[in-house]
């Protein structure tokens, strides 16, 4: 995918409220259909974004109140063919440590109060690759998929 | 833009159909549970959770699903899941669901097990 260059790229700021991961996705499911994926793929890529938007409304504590959405459509530079859709996620908030994520597991949720904490793990089982970049500045999911 | 969630209830002997149709976020994922609770209050131990209604969901509202896996674990009964589209169906089981609810493709199908299975 490094060797893909921007072909096309569109910007999007949303304020952190309730149900603004519709308007989050309905913007990727465009730009996805726009590039010919499937629609089984279109959907996915919609279902990550809600849980990535959703994870920023729950837990960002963004001052801003803003999330931005980047959608970049990659491919080899010479040549008007997209192959890549890169979804960039990107919040102001106070961040967190990636590495100290628990993954949750079935098991433990059926036996627990807490049956929460899925989002990263389902936006991972989705998207082809998936960066989560966080730290005092805020948090940027990047995640791609193959058209 | 919000799209609300609609819920139907078909009881039938001893199995009970609960149809979704729009968004399960955290408030439909709480009229699914209240839904589901009620019809156990009602002695039913068999429930099949129809989604062909619905496109989105979002993990509050699977994490509410999972409460109701957990309460019919609890009274030995079986909650169910039916017509789910491809995408819902890889979330659940990227997340497991499917290893204490069972997926099946239509109703059809769920309805010939489930009350096969209750007499």
């Amino acid at each position: 995918m490094s060797e893909f260059g921007v072909l096309e790229e569109t910007h999007l700021t949303f304020r952190l409220a309730p149900d603004m991961e519709l308007k989050a996705r309905a913007s990727a499911c465009a730009v996805a259909k726009s590039i010919r994926m499937s629609t089984d793929k279109v959907e996915e890529v919609g279902m990550a974004v809600v849980e990535a938007c959703i994870n920023a409304i729950e837990h960002s504590g963004a001052a801003d109140g803003k999330l931005h959405l980047e959608l970049a459509v990659l491919g080899p530079a010479e040549a008007d063919d997209p192959r890549v859709l890169r979804i960039t996620i990107q919040d102001q908030g106070v961040g967190f440590d990636p590495a100290k994520v628990v993954q949750p597991r079935i098991e433990d949720n059926l036996r627990s109060i807490r049956k929460r904490g899925w989002g990263l793990r389902i936006i991972e089982g989705l998207m082809d690759e998936v960066n989560v970049l966080s730290g005092e500045g805020g948090t940027s999911v990047v995640m791609s998929k193959a058209r | 833009m919000t799209e609300g969630l609609k819920l139907d209830v078909e009881r039938r002997p001893d199995l009970a159909v609960i149809y979704t149709d729009g968004y399960i976020n955290n408030q439909g994922g709480e009229e699914i549970a209240e839904a589901a609770y009620a019809l156990l209050d009602d002695g039913y131990r068999s429930l099949l959770l129809n989604l062909q209604g619905t496109k989105i969901v979002n993990s509050i509202g699977i994490s509410i699903l999972i409460e109701i896996i957990e309460k019919m674990l609890e009274v030995k009964g079986r909650l169910a899941f039916c017509n789910l589209t491809p995408t819902i169906d890889k979330t659940f089981h990227i997340m497991g669901l499917a290893q204490y609810a069972t997926i099946y493709p239509d109703e059809q199908a769920a309805v010939s097990e489930l009350q096969s299975g209750a007499s």
